[in-house]
């Protein structure tokens, strides 16, 4: 599956276009790394827990839009775009979106 | 007896935030410099370089993200600041590092997959909510930056 977030894919042809596909997760993060994310905060600086977290996370989101955009019958997904939202405490939905195509 | 502590703790904490977070700072700062001076010949471009494009032989999706903080100190002295209004040069600068860390860890992804220069970046930032109800607890702003590398022929490759 490919995946760029412009308009082709280099060196290949669009043949077909399955429209929009999108992945969504929402993750909440575990006491023990908040715990250590509090104490970075009297500090500041990177909250590498976090970071770890919400990558994994997104990681997730594709893979699902990845999915979805095979079962349509693509093979890639070109303007992938991304967006994070907070949406309750300590929680955070990843979402990832773009254009499903076959391409040969 | 409750107050003193209290007020201890709080001068405990502006201190460690002030001191800590300036050398944690500095430190980043200077660190940040060295790996842009390594990272500038994989050129990275928030438009899609038409010619590039043309001539690539492969592409992905790359990504880097940072989520950072703002220490104990900058977070009071910001927070004075919103009594008077104006610029909070404090947030400036993390959300500066920020950015820079996350378009360099991008660029690093890039390098390591073998590619040679990223086209339509885009860099997005998003606050991440505090985790108590009362708005204590950590908070967070996670910055992430993406595009699409691309591998060039030796001549389409720009110079270092």
């Amino acid at each position: 599956m490919y995946l760029t977030n412009t308009e082709t894919i280099p060196g290949k042809e669009i043949t077909a276009c399955y429209g929009l596909v999108t992945g969504n997760t929402v993750r909440a993060k575990h006491i023990g790394r908040d715990i250590a994310a509090g104490l970075k905060n009297i500090v500041g600086g990177e909250l590498t827990g976090y970071t770890e977290l919400l990558n994994e996370s997104r990681q997730d989101a594709v893979e699902r839009m990845k999915a979805e955009a095979a079962g349509l019958g693509a093979n890639a997904v070109v303007n992938v775009r991304f967006a994070t939202s907070s949406v309750a405490q300590g929680a955070a939905e990843l979402f990832a979106y773009g254009t499903a195509v076959r391409v040969e | 007896m409750g107050v003193l502590i209290q007020l201890g703790l709080f001068v405990v904490m502006l201190t460690l935030g002030f001191v800590v977070g300036r050398v944690r700072e500095s430190r980043h700062l200077s660190e940040l410099e060295v790996r842009e001076t390594r990272m500038r010949h994989v050129a990275a471009l928030p438009v899609p370089h038409a010619a590039w494009v043309r001539d690539a032989q492969a592409s992905e999706l790359v990504s880097g993200s940072v989520v950072v903080s703002i220490d104990y100190y900058k977070r009071f002295v910001a927070g004075l600041r919103g009594l008077v209004g104006g610029r909070i040069a404090g947030f400036e600068s993390v959300l500066d590092r920020g950015r820079r860390e996350a378009v360099l860890r991008m660029q690093e992804q890039a390098l390591q997959r073998g590619f040679h220069v990223v086209v339509n970046v885009r860099v997005d930032s998003a606050r991440l909510a505090s985790t108590m109800s009362n708005g204590k607890g950590t908070s967070g702003v996670e910055v992430l930056a993406y595009g699409t590398a691309l591998r060039l022929p030796a001549h389409a490759r720009p110079s270092a």
